[in-house]
């Protein structure tokens, strides 16, 4: 009898766990604000967004924002950053929490006198990668101008295989707007490395369309 | 052979070669002529006979299905029938027991009143009253000749006055015993009209068991229609079978809309208990939570309708003895009380949530909005709905049953129509086989009809020529019998 009651619970506990998903079905999203310079006064629009995200996503999503200043590839460049409980009522108190961060930072911001995109994507990479998401959402807010500090290297391939990364509010520069091959030229310049590196790359200049950022 | 090989038997005139190569193809499909025909229609009757067999079986299958049918539906209807009849039976032994079980103390009640009436009867009869002694007396002084006698005049007037006296005093007696008689008939008024009464009370007993019995016997009636298994009666059973099965689909509807409407109420909730970012396969687990939920309190409704006899879905709930069948009704309500105090917890709790989620994503919005006035009416709403829903979807059981009575028969009817359809298309092809064997005869025919056109005429060359030898000869035969 005992025999048989063990089989039983061994065989409920083989089906149950069967049945249990492997798979993740949850999203996370990383979030670049560009602070350099001309773009700084951009940074209310990125709020919008942020708070779009908040909205939208769901518990067990995650999300964190960082800053591309001078050397992005570091921690203390991520704003806030937040993997919301499984609960409704605590992921609400979360994404107040993350608002608040967020409030903050943009009530406080500093313009950097580089933009180093490539080692913040480097930084998103690592960071979703860790929360084991099902599906990665980089998201650059930035004109796509990247300006480095000599002795920094960033001319290799970055490994995106994965992520889906999204270029919001591709601002035209004044340069842009002498030659707008320039501004082409940027933009495919950083499409051919993001696919390069195994990513999939969208741009979203009408921020009117939010609810196309996490469509795919 | 290709055709560039075709078009070039004749070197440099590829016209000449196709012209030749045609010739050759009708030359040899001339002489494989008559395999050819015989080819065809072989294969055109093998076509039509397969076609036919298997029609053939189509249409035994249907008759089978007809068959089963028309049995499923005699069988439903005669029990259905045979309950009706129980049931009335059980409102007569119900009427019997309560009425004529009274009986032996009604008779003795009305044998009372009865006896109560004969004596006050008796009591107030009218007797006559005696003649006084002394009329013949009188009478007799009457007849006295001398009537002018002083003293006779005297003694008649003593005795006419005396007469006087008595006859008030009679009167006086007659009147109180008259008086008396009318008091004892007043008295019988009561047990008169207790009397009607209970005869009236009787009179509607009977009435109502008369009733009763003329139900019975169209009943009985209706049974031995069915019993008889006559083709009019189970064509009136089938419309009353697809009548139900319409109904009963359209409840289990309304029964489906009052499903998701409760899971909607506490899909939300559930995820503050299992977690909003856990799935089993592509679903949420909070959303298959809430289901099961729902699906428990279906399976309760189910038991309990059955534990209550009102459905007969599981035998073995029926057959129960009435003592573990109550057990199982208490269990089952209970049940199905915890899961709706549990439901309305939980439209508690959603209420709770959405208005948290409504105020973030006010706040995220930046936007400022009126506060509802009256909040509290929606909570208390959707907490009724919650402990509501869980008593009314028991009640699913009922349509449940009737669809999947009605269904069997439905889904028979249904099934004999594709057969029958099925049958028709096969004879269809069949037949088509058969036509298209004789339709591709005769386009052989005109592939090669120049052959055949040589040959008719070589043939009626031919006769003519047979013709005139025989002509020919005849006239010799004339010339020698002639001569």
């Amino acid at each position: 009898m005992k025999k048989l009651l063990a089989f039983s619970l061994v065989f409920i506990s083989m089906l149950l766990s069967g049945c249990t998903d492997t798979t993740s079905h949850s999203q996370g999203v990383y979030m670049l604000l560009d602070s350099s310079g001309t773009y700084k006064q951009e940074v209310k629009k990125a709020q919008a967004i942020i708070n779009y995200l908040l909205g939208t996503l769901q518990p067990g999503d995650s999300l964190a924002v960082a800053r591309i200043d001078s050397a992005s590839f570091s921690e203390k460049d991520i704003i806030a950053k937040m993997t919301f409980d499984r609960r409704p009522s605590v992921t609400n108190q979360q994404k107040r929490l993350f608002k608040q961060k967020v409030d903050e930072f943009v009530a406080t911001v500093k313009g950097s006198a580089f933009t180093d995109i490539t080692g913040g994507i480097l930084q998103a990479v690592e960071y979703l990668n860790e929360t084991g998401s099902g599906t990665k959402y980089v998201l650059i807010f930035s004109d796509l101008k990247e300006e480095l500090a000599k002795s920094h290297i960033r001319d290799f391939p970055i490994q995106l295989s994965g992520c889906r990364v999204v270029a919001l509010n591709v601002t035209k520069l004044r340069s842009d707007n002498v030659d707008p091959r320039e501004y082409y030229k940027r933009v495919e310049a950083w499409q051919a490395r993001v696919e390069a590196g195994g990513g999939h790359w969208r741009v979203i200049n009408d921020l009117e369309r939010l609810d196309t950022i996490l469509a795919d | 052979m290709s055709l560039a090989h075709i078009l070039n038997i004749w070197p440099h005139s590829p016209a000449l070669s196709l012209i030749i190569a045609l010739l050759g193809a009708v030359f040899l499909l001339y002489l494989a002529r008559k395999p050819a025909h015989k080819a065809i229609f072989s294969l055109s009757r093998v076509i039509h006979n397969g076609f036919r067999m298997i029609t053939r079986s189509v249409l035994i299958a249907e008759n089978k299905v007809v068959e089963r049918n028309k049995e499923v539906l005699l069988t439903a209807g005669e029990r259905a029938a045979e309950q009706l009849i129980e049931r009335e039976f059980h409102r007569v032994d119900a009427v019997v027991r309560r009425d004529m079980s009274g009986y032996p103390a009604l008779q003795r009640v009305l044998a009372e009143q009865i006896a109560h009436i004969d004596e006050d009867y008796r009591e107030s009869t009218e007797l006559p009253v005696p003649p006084p002694d002394w009329v013949k007396a009188v009478e007799t002084l009457a007849k006295l000749p001398s009537r002018e006698d002083k003293w006779v005049a005297n003694i008649l007037g003593e005795i006419h006055k005396t007469a006087v006296a008595q006859y008030k005093n009679a009167m006086e007696e007659y009147r109180k015993a008259v008086a008396k008689r009318h008091a004892l008939l007043e008295k019988m008024m009561p047990y008169w009209r207790k009397l009607s009464q209970t005869l009236d009370q009787v009179d509607k007993t009977i009435i109502g068991l008369h009733e009763r019995t003329r139900v019975v016997d169209s009943r009985m009636t209706e049974y031995q229609e069915i019993q008889k298994k006559t083709d009019r009666e189970a064509g009136r059973l089938r419309a009353s079978s697809t009548t139900q099965f319409f109904i009963s689909a359209f409840v289990l509807l309304i029964a489906i809309g009052g499903a998701v409407v409760n899971f909607n109420l506490i899909a939300l909730p559930m995820s503050e208990m299992v977690g909003g970012g856990s799935y089993i396969g592509n679903f949420k687990t909070s959303n298959i939570a809430a289901l099961v939920i729902i699906l428990v309190e279906l399976a309760m409704g189910l038991y309990l309708m059955e534990s209550l006899r009102i459905t007969h879905l599981f035998p073995i709930i029926g057959q129960m003895d009435d003592k573990m069948r109550t057990r199982m009704i208490w269990a089952t309500f209970i049940i199905l009380l915890i899961l709706a105090g549990v439901e309305s917890a939980l439209a508690f709790m959603r209420d709770r949530i959405a208005a948290d989620m409504q105020a973030l994503r006010q706040a995220l919005s930046s936007v400022e909005t009126a506060q509802p006035t009256i909040r509290w009416i929606p909570t208390v709403g959707q907490m009724v709905m919650g402990f509501i829903l869980p008593f009314a979807l028991a009640f699913v059981a009922i349509p449940l049953e009737s669809f999947v009575h009605s269904s069997r028969t439905v889904v028979g009817v249904v099934m004999a129509a594709v057969l029958r359809l099925i049958a028709f298309a096969l004879r269809l092809l069949g037949n088509a086989a058969h036509y298209s064997g004789e339709f591709l005869v005769n386009i052989y025919d005109l592939l090669i009809f120049p052959a055949l056109w040589l040959e008719t005429l070589i043939r009626n060359k031919g006769q003519q020529t047979e013709g005139k030898d025989v002509t020919d000869i005849q006239d010799i035969i004339v010339k020698e019998e002639v001569s």
